[in-house]
């Protein structure tokens, strides 16, 4: 490492080094106007938008929430009616959730990662900027079905059959379904963003273990939205497609069942929490370090713990529906799994408390508001372990107990580490230094209000408060602790008006900062401030965990450009690739500037979506055409397809090009999307089981499992298409092009084969899906895998195209291993769904 | 102050009064959860004040100050050790309390079918070979110390049934039948409710229960096997 910056022979002189940065300005700036604003893909504004955005919901969710403490303050007020309560009461919670907690923490992620990390800039831009789109015009879909005869009132987690078409006829139940599956196409995306930014794009030297506590915490909480949101989304699809096309899948007369929107709801549902809490955590642990003034007091604790939260948040859902009728044995195994998760809880707060005894602790406006957040937090943990006990959780579980615990829960684990990082971190935004007396006191009425409000809450449910009720009776003896939480309700919104007052006249005037005004020790704050678009003039060298203090020469070197891709020489947006573990430099990443695609593709979906809930199927299917023709320009374009096999890093430092590396950034994001779309899978295999197990007949009534020959076809064809992918990889990389484009048209025709073959199979015995739960799932199950082969297809024929322009080689395999990687998971997610589908039911 | 204690736990006791409060039970499974729930309060409060106590000692430490001797140590007992010892505990005795809570080991004296649809109650007492003995809407009569089982359904969407003064609460779920056991053990009137977000009138969808004395049961229960119990099926 340190010899590649001993490599650079002589330091530009200072006509060099200007016109150098001039040019890294050039490269990395978004366009002018309105346009470049549209077009922007940079980390730090689309970060910022993810913030903005974010804040903005929490104001609307906010205000939603005052409309509910109003119509509780007193028993039988008339603020809302039922069903307008019922709506704001289930757009509160969803937009919490869904709309300001996961993206807003995506938001503050892909702002400081590549700071933090020492990169200049995520290696997906586009990824993220689509993410933004979708994230943006998901929310403003939700909120426009106030528009259209009334917004979602079944609750945020939305249970069938209340939800169902039944029982919620109209389209506010569609737009709940759509929109939120819309937003989370953007936690998804950022799932693969963040992991391959932690895992491929560190500062040289950044081997894991010098990692930020930050980073461990967001690269676990991307591969919980990996495995926890699938589960959600595929729920979401289920009832769209049982509510538009009279599929069955939850309803109980067609052999569904309403548990099962249940299991893979909360199998997202408390991932969720620690999804948001776990990032929440990491800026606990910058924060401590900074104002403990010494590095973290067990470091390889607190990653224990992240990894052990990450891992246990898996197998608690069940402790959602201790009342569902589950037999306590089978409970008491959740039961402790819920208690377990305490543990690495526990650890984390002892080695922060640990580290501000060790350290020399600095009361500071963030440190106030993490002294907040180890009040509420441990508070909310404790009543966390108390809902843990079954017998407990039979009482209060769906009462006002359970309102206040997860308030005390996601507004302390989330919200007040959230505020502690916001001051923190404005001055590397606006380069001003915030003012500490508004902000304290805002800090205080945030504080008692909050306190105020949800403390009593907890008496309110033990006297027999259900949740989500618009009113209650005088008889409970309720009104004067809801009388309370209205009025300290107030005094916490004043607080939170406070808190933006704050932050607004610290961007008009605030006092100008000093560079690093908290005196910390990780990247981020070698920036000048505030920190030109390309963060990095040289990518800095690191041999610690806090490069700063370890090393005071660090910002300026970095600020210069005698380092790693200083000279900006090929006039491409360049970022340094380095190893998973080692953090030794291993290529150059030339990433995407500026474009509309992102804005192109996520508008086309919205406008899709639109038609298909507005029953336009046929119109939002012919959408998808335009689609695909922007997902292929996409695909195209993205990064640099003209980049030289090897390119200089520095003087004698030449690195390979990622379309040459076998590490290459595109290909850890399909091993991440993969991932992704396989706990998708993994679901709705689990859906085919759970229904199998509740059913008395299996195949369902009108579906038989009919003769295996064709089905057996299907599959040799299917494998066979599997085959001539690799045969077609193999050409490729001994330099015979026909042989890669052959074996690639032979792998589509025998995967059109297979569509054709299964589809005939299917058709002859299967009864029509709107008949039975089993013709339902699969249907779906064979449907879900047909769409993947299709997706094959389309790779093989980009692939196809791309080595007939003469842009895959044996060098540059890139391309090619993508459409045969797609392959190779389609023929396995193939055989699973095949023995599924025909060898189950045989066996069972 | 030796005055103030139990004028305090008067006050307590008093505010914990209600209708509908599990803090005030009158049977056994609801008696079990309460006393739980004052442990649990009272283990959390120790470790609130804890976390807090050694948070103050770190943040207000005059400087210069010798650091923490062994702060792995101090993680290990603190954030290992203390959790998992505490939490073992409560799951020992938390097992116990749910087997009080279910009644294992206590016979069924008598079985009430529950159907819950939007928004009503109704509830059957059956006879053992199954027949409908009485019928109520909205409206609960139990036999005082006797064992009930209820027998929990629904017609629509998902409702939850729940006597907070008896014990906890079953989902009342289309398709199922789930069991509840409660006692009560206290002669007069209390309240329950759906528990679980049913639709529009959620908020409304309450009954009210009336515990009588064995010989007024068998008085009410023949009163409505006369009357309207049989006319509707």
């Amino acid at each position: 490492m340190t010899e590649a910056n001993a490599a650079a022979p002589a330091p530009p002189d200072a006509a060099e080094q200007q016109r150098r940065l001039g040019a890294l300005q050039r490269i990395w700036a978004n366009g002018p106007g309105l346009v470049g604003q549209l077009t922007a893909v940079n980390h730090s504004t689309v970060g910022l938008r993810f913030i903005a955005t974010g804040f903005a919901f929490l104001a609307i969710g906010g205000m939603l929430s005052m409309f509910i403490r109003l119509q509780l303050a007193w028993f039988g007020n008339e603020v809302l009616d039922p069903d307008r309560y019922n709506q704001f009461v289930t757009m509160h919670g969803t937009t919490m959730m869904f709309l300001f907690a996961v993206p807003i923490l995506e938001g503050f992620a892909m702002y400081l990662l590549p700071k933090m990390l020492g990169t200049r800039d995520l290696p997906m831009p586009r990824l993220s900027a689509f993410g933004y789109w979708c994230y943006l015009f998901g929310g403003l879909f939700l909120y426009s079905s106030f528009l259209f005869g009334g917004a979602p009132d079944g609750g945020w987690f939305m249970y069938v059959p209340l939800t169902d078409a039944t029982y919620t006829p109209g389209i506010s139940a569609d737009f709940w379904l759509i929109g939120v599956t819309f937003a989370e196409i953007a936690a998804v995306t950022a799932a693969v963003e963040l992991v391959v930014t932690v895992l491929k794009t560190r500062a040289p030297g950044m081997s894991i273990q010098r990692m930020p506590l930050m980073a461990w915490a967001i690269l676990v909480t991307a591969f919980m939205i990996a495995f926890g949101f699938p589960p959600l989304i595929l729920a979401s699809i289920l009832l769209e497609i049982e509510r538009a096309f009279g599929f069955a899948f939850f309803e109980v007369a067609r052999g569904g069942d309403p548990l099962l929107w249940q299991h893979l709801f909360w199998l997202f549902g408390h991932p969720e929490v620690y999804i948001i809490f776990l990032p929440a955590a990491g800026m606990v642990s910058t924060l401590v370090v900074t104002f403990a003034r010494r590095t973290m007091v067990g470091y390889r604790w607190i990653v224990v713990a992240i990894v052990a939260t990450g891992f246990l948040s898996f197998g608690l859902w069940v402790h959602h529906m201790f009342a569902v009728g589950i037999p306590l044995l089978a409970l008491s195994f959740f039961s402790a799994a819920s208690m377990a998760v305490a543990i690495p809880m526990g650890v984390q707060l002892f080695a922060w408390i640990a580290t501000l005894w060790s350290g020399k602790p600095w009361l500071r406006l963030p440190m106030v508001w993490l002294m907040g957040f180890f009040f509420i937090f441990v508070l909310g943990g404790l009543t966390g372990v108390m809902l843990a006990l079954v017998p407990f959780d039979w009482q209060v579980h769906d009462t006002h107990f359970v309102v206040a615990h997860l308030h005390y829960v996601t507004i302390g684990g989330m919200l007040f580490p959230l505020f502690a990082g916001l001051y923190y971190w404005l001055p590397l935004v606006t380069g001003r230094q915030p003012g500490e007396s508004l902000g304290r006191t805002a800090f205080w009425l945030v504080f008692i209000g909050f306190n105020l409000t949800f403390l009593p809450m907890h008496l309110t449910g033990m006297l027999g408060m259900p949740r989500r009720a618009y009113t209650y009776d005088a008889a409970l003896g309720v009104e004067w602790l809801n009388l309370l939480s209205t009025a300290a309700g107030f005094v916490l919104t004043v607080g939170m008006m406070a808190v933006a007052v704050d932050v607004w006249l610290h961007f008009r005037h605030g006092r100008r900062s000093a560079a690093n005004p908290w005196q910390a020790g990780t990247l981020e704050w070698a920036l000048p401030l505030p920190p030109p678009p390309y963060n990095f003039a040289s990518i800095p060298v690191v041999d610690d965990r806090e490069p700063l203090w370890r090393d005071p020469g660090l910002a300026q070197a970095s600020a210069g450009t005698a380092g790693l891709l200083g000279d900006p020489a090929g006039g491409r947006r360049e970022l340094l690739g380095t190893g998973m573990i080692s953090g030794a430099p291993e290529q150059v990443i030339r990433i995407s500037g500026s474009t509309w695609l992102p804005l192109l593709a996520a508008a086309n979906i919205a406008v899709l979506l639109a038609c298909f809930i507005a029953k336009q199927y046929l119109l939002a299917a012919a959408l998808l055409v335009p689609l695909l023709a922007v997902f292929l320009r996409w695909a195209w374009t993205t990064g640099d397809r003209h980049a030289p096999l090897r390119i200089e890093a520095a003087p004698g430092v030449a690195l390979p090009s990622q379309a040459a590396c076998s590490q290459a950034p595109g290909w850890w994001g399909l091993v991440i999307s993969l991932l992704i779309d396989g706990s998708l899978f993994a679901s709705l295999v689990f859906a085919y089981f759970y229904l199998w197990l509740g059913a008395e007949v299996w195949p369902g009534p009108g579906s038989e499992t009919g003769a295996l020959a064709l089905p057996v076809l299907a599959l040799v064809l299917l494998v066979g298409a599997g085959l001539a992918a690799r045969l077609a990889l193999r050409g490729n990389d001994r330099d015979r092009p026909a042989q890669l484009r052959g074996g690639l048209l032979a792998a589509a025709a025998l995967g059109t084969g297979f569509l054709v073959a299964h589809g005939a199979a299917l058709a002859m015995v299967l009864a029509a899906p709107q008949q039975h739960a089993y013709a339902s799932v699969v249907w779906t199950l064979a449907g879900f895998h047909g769409v993947h082969v299709l997706v094959a297809l389309l790779g093989s024929g980009f692939a196809w195209l791309r080595s007939r322009h003469g842009l895959v080689d044996a060098q540059r395999r890139l391309d090619a291993r993508i459409a045969v990687a797609l392959w190779r998971y389609t023929v396995g997610q193939g055989v699973v769904a095949w023995l599924v589908i025909h060898l189950f039911p045989r066996l069972a | 102050m030796r005055r103030l204690v139990p004028l305090l736990a008067a006050a307590v006791a008093a505010g914990c009064r209600g209708p509908q409060s599990m803090l005030d039970p009158a049977g056994p499974a609801a008696a079990a959860i309460a006393r739980t729930w004052w442990l649990m309060a009272g283990a959390a409060l120790a470790v609130l004040l804890l976390v807090l106590g050694l948070l103050a000692r770190a943040m207000l430490r005059r400087q210069p100050a010798p650091p923490m001797a062994r702060p792995e140590r101090f993680i290990v007992l603190g954030g290992l050790v203390l959790p998992t010892v505490a939490l073992f505990a409560l799951l020992v005795y938390g097992t116990l309390a749910g087997r009080t809570v279910i009644g294992v080991g206590v016979d069924t004296d008598r079985v009430v079918r529950v159907t819950a649809r939007q928004w009503q109650w109704q509830f059957e007492h059956l006879a053992p070979d199954g027949t409908v003995l009485a019928r109520s809407l909205d409206r609960l009569v139990l036999p005082q110390g006797e064992m009930v089982e209820f027998q929990v359904g629904s017609e629509d969407v998902i409702h939850s049934f729940w006597i907070p003064r008896l014990g906890g609460k079953v989902d009342a779920i289309p398709g199922r039948s789930n069991r509840l056991r409660l006692r009560a053990d206290v002669a007069g009137a209390m309240r329950g409710q759906c528990a679980e977000f049913c639709g529009r009138e959620h908020a409304h969808m309450a009954f009210s229960v009336e515990v009588l004395d064995p010989a007024s049961f068998a008085g009410w229960l023949d009163g409505r096997a006369a009357g309207d119990a049989g006319s509707t099926p």
